[in-house]
């Protein structure tokens, strides 16, 4: 409990990432919340490699995070871009009325 | 040591109680702000393991641009009074019970991952290996990153490049009316067209712009 190891990081991770997977589930009305639990996500995923890289002495889960690293601002550009146009067409960007691809 | 672990148990409930912060509250805006802390303590954290490189890295990347950018986007479609109440929908409250049924599993999932992975028995010592090279992390980050991983750096900047044409292209919108100087036109501008020699009567006068 008191001496820090791999394991505690590797539960913080695992804390961060259900928090995120729950917002993602749960979330009924907000999709700009929803990408910010993707980023949660991601950043779950950085704490796992970060502390391995540490722990295991091996750069590579380093220069992987920082590839993780743009492909989420990649990935948050791309998302705010589309709402932004769906909110321009369709004027809401609530999760329950975006339905047009419901056949 | 009772230093780091005081340090490590501060940072995460902070980033862990912001983290449902998040997801929870009912204002956007608050949403972002809550984000903007958890990675500043997230990237607290990999700086204190000894990752400086990313931590400062997640602090540019992320604070100075992914969640001002959110900001930006909540206030300009003003989702600040769309409220964001998940529990209290009336609607769509059939899926809540199996969300967190699914989030649970995922949750002990992961935990009983990182417990076998920890009590495997051939397993090399991680217990106190630290770096214990003279150079810093950012210059051995530096000396692999430009070796060993170069082509996937230069197709993470292919990425990054495409993410902007396509932000670009998706909310570039042509307005009506709006009058746009155009460079071609007034640089292929001939003297043939713009000026006219004109032969002058005497006490008449000439009229142009007919």
């Amino acid at each position: 409990m008191i001496e820090i190891g791999l394991g505690h990081y590797l539960t913080l991770g695992a804390v961060i990432f259900t928090i995120g997977v729950i917002g993602i589930f749960l979330n009924r009305k907000n999709i700009i919340v929803i990408l910010m639990s993707i980023e949660l996500i991601l950043l779950a995923v950085n704490i796992n490699l970060v502390s391995f890289s540490i722990f295991l002495n091996d750069l590579a889960g380093q220069v992987f995070t920082l590839f993780i690293l743009t492909v989420a601002a990649a990935e948050a550009a791309i998302g705010l871009a589309i709402i932004v146009v769906y909110y321009r067409n369709s004027g809401t960007i609530r999760v329950e009325e975006i339905d047009q691809l419901k056949g | 040591m009772i230093a780091h672990t005081l340090f490590f148990y501060f940072f995460s409930i902070i980033a862990v109680i912001s983290a449902i912060m998040v997801t929870a509250s009912k204002n956007t805006v608050h949403s972002v702000f809550f984000l903007i802390l958890d990675f500043i303590s997230i990237s607290c954290l990999f700086i204190m393991i000894g990752a400086e490189f990313l931590g400062m890295i997640m602090l540019i990347v992320y604070v100075g641009a992914v969640a001002v950018l959110f900001l930006f986007v909540v206030m300009m479609l003003n989702v600040a009074q769309q409220t964001n109440q998940w529990f209290l929908s009336k609607t769509s409250s059939n899926h809540i019970p199996i969300g967190l049924i699914i989030s649970a599993i995922i949750f002990f999932e992961l935990i009983i991952v990182i417990g076998g992975w920890k009590y495997k028995p051939k397993l090399t010592n991680i217990d106190q290996q630290q770096f214990v090279t003279e150079i810093s992390n950012t210059h051995s980050l530096g000396q692999v990153l430009y070796t060993d991983y170069i082509h996937v750096f230069q197709m993470s900047g292919m990425i990054l490049l495409i993410a902007m044409i396509g932000a670009i292209v998706l909310t570039y919108r042509q307005r009506e009316g709006v009058k746009k100087q155009s460079y071609v036109k007034q640089i292929s501008r001939e003297r043939s067209e713009g000026v006219e020699v004109l032969e002058v009567p005497f006490n008449k006068g000439v009229k142009i712009d007919d």
